[in-house]
């Protein structure tokens, strides 16, 4: 083997070990019932902390919560996301362009910037602490995404298979039905999956819109907890954090292995 | 016919209103609250009173806004154009080089620390920088006694853990640009003697500068638009050290109740954002002839 080679393996070994030591200390404080702020193989591990959040209004009403606000965004994306994609990526218009270049540019827009401003709109609208609204909220800050996302998948759907349905008299929206959805489901996975993963990671937008505990997805909840146990009970808040964060590292393994580790980037880079 | 021609664009409009409603108006909102003297609660919540250029004055006058904008400017510069941007790069190369088992480790570890939630990733962040926490652990293994991270330098830890968090998007950029650069150029190269640095700086690195460029716009603007991290790992503080336009927004909004001021610092961010947003479209414009 060459020496280069060997270099930039150690390299690259030293720098994957940086990435790693922030993440020891989560998953060995979750085992340790006794862990602190210090990185420590527990001495007595066990699954005590894990037992402890097991409990409905710790782990399960939050994640109820995480759940339903993220699948309902990731809907309300996909619906508005086809809908709008179907005209841009089917018929020439001269407000195609135009149009694709304001989403673009809307993506570019810094959400954290604007929530202030939404929740004064929210006080406003007395749209406040409403799931349904939080969910449409958060729906169009990835909507941008969602929409070129889309429009870039239904391209490669091929036209010739549509223009024989039109001939049988199939309006657009059948065809948009019957033929094109299901030749792109693995885009409508994507985009699905790509928006759920960023709705369920979401702290800021919860945390100023939703305020009532019933209601809070578990991001917010964990935040809640750190602030009144965290100061005690570090294992618990590790093994809270592990049970939380799951979903999202199995949905983007799944999304990788399908499209390849690149596929958040579909959108915004290759454009 | 022309009837027809605007009846194909139907569809279009649940986006429209979606983004009219949730984004536009927001913005548009942003931009009149910051001219009143709008609040959390009391008279002024009730019935908001115009006072003109009032929030935009206090903002020069006032020590925390000019401390924010240097603070966010250096964590922007530190922590993408630098830490995450270089970095990323610099993983990518090596990935070249490196073997598939080593490369394909690394690339998971510096992804999971991306993909994680990001109050996850803040708390693991906060548990490292803390006084007992992992850097200081390893800090004592050579003998050193690290300080007290979050306290000492707030600054410092929350751009280090930010350059640990999105560095992933950078590598992941730089992956697919290097992956289309041929082989045979920089074996050319190779042939006319050029030293691996020259090939980098001359060869490699201009025919990747689109996809350099987009990458800083768009982590450019990720920063910008950090909160999370900053809020969990030191809340801005201690006394404003680490108080980055975003949190001093936040702060203004709903700590002092100010959604006049507060407003008023988000409007700025907003700017910020349209013009970091309009550069980074127009270079995809001439990317796509």
């Amino acid at each position: 083997m060459s020496r280069p080679r060997i270099a930039a393996d150690i390299a690259l070994a030293v720098i994957g070990f940086c990435f790693v030591a922030p993440l020891l200390w989560l998953l060995l404080a979750a085992v340790d019932p006794h862990a602190g702020y210090q990185t420590a193989v527990p001495s007595a591990p066990s699954m005590d902390n894990f037992g402890a959040v097991f409990t409905p209004e710790l782990l399960f009403q939050p994640l109820t919560n995480s759940f339903l606000l993220s699948a309902g965004t990731a809907a309300v994306n996909l619906v508005a996301a086809v809908l709008a994609a179907y005209p841009l990526s089917r018929y020439q218009s001269r407000f195609n362009k135009p149009f694709m270049y304001s989403v673009l540019f809307g993506t570019s827009l810094p959400v954290t910037a604007i929530m202030v401003p939404v929740y004064g709109l929210f006080v406003q609208l007395q749209l406040l602490d409403s799931m349904m609204a939080t969910i449409f909220f958060m729906a169009t800050t990835t909507l941008p995404m969602a929409i070129w996302m889309m429009k870039n998948f239904m391209d490669s759907v091929p036209l010739e298979l549509e223009e024989a349905a039109w001939m049988d008299g199939a309006s657009s929206m059948a065809a948009l039905r019957t033929i094109v959805l299901p030749l792109m489901r693995q885009g409508l996975g994507v985009v699905f999956i790509f928006v759920f993963i960023q709705a369920w990671g979401n702290f800021f937008v919860p945390f100023i819109l939703l305020l009532s505990t019933a209601k809070q997805p578990a991001a917010v909840s964990i935040f809640s907890f750190f602030g009144q146990h965290g100061a005690i009970a570090y294992g618990q808040l590790a093994a809270f954090s592990i049970l939380y964060s799951v979903p999202v590292l199995l949905l983007y393994v799944l999304v990788s292995r399908s499209v390849g580790s690149s596929f958040a980037l579909s959108g915004s880079v290759k454009g | 016919m022309t009837i027809r021609r605007y009846l194909r664009l139907l569809p279009v409009v649940p986006s429209v209103l979606l983004l009219l409603v949730f984004l536009l108006a927001p913005v548009a909102w942003s931009f009149y609250a910051s001219f009143t003297n709008a609040a959390l609660s009391g008279r002024a919540a009730r019935d908001p009173q115009w006072v003109g250029l009032e929030n935009y004055v206090r903002m020069f006058s006032d020590d925390s806004f000019p401390l924010a904008a240097w603070l966010t400017v250096v964590f922007v510069a530190a922590s993408a154009v630098l830490g995450q941007n270089v970095l990323g790069l610099l993983i990518a190369l090596l990935m070249r080089r490196s073997r598939k088992a080593v490369s394909s480790w690394v690339g998971t570890a510096v992804v999971a620390a991306w993909i994680l939630p990001e109050i996850v990733a803040a708390f693991a962040a906060y548990a490292y920088f803390n006084r007992d926490g992992t850097l200081n652990q390893m800090l004592a293994l050579f003998g050193g006694k690290g300080p007290d991270w979050l306290y000492t330098f707030p600054l410092v830890a929350i751009i280090l853990a930010n350059t640990w968090r999105g560095t992933a998007f950078s590598m992941l950029v730089y992956r697919a640009a290097l992956a289309d650069v041929p082989q045979d150029v920089s074996e050319a190269a190779l042939m006319d003697g050029a030293q691996g640095w020259q090939r980098l700086a001359f060869i490699t690195l201009p025919l990747i500068r689109s996809s350099i460029a987009t990458n800083l716009m768009l982590i450019t603007l990720q920063t910008l638009a950090v909160f999370t991290l900053i809020w969990v790992m030191t809340a801005g503080g201690p006394a404003n050290a680490s108080t980055t336009l975003p949190v001093l927004a936040y702060q203004e909004a709903f700590k002092f109740g100010d959604i006049g001021y507060g407003t008023a610092v988000a409007s700025v961010l907003i700017v910020l954002g349209v013009v970091f947003g309009a550069v980074y479209v127009r270079l995809l414009r001439e990317q796509k002839p």
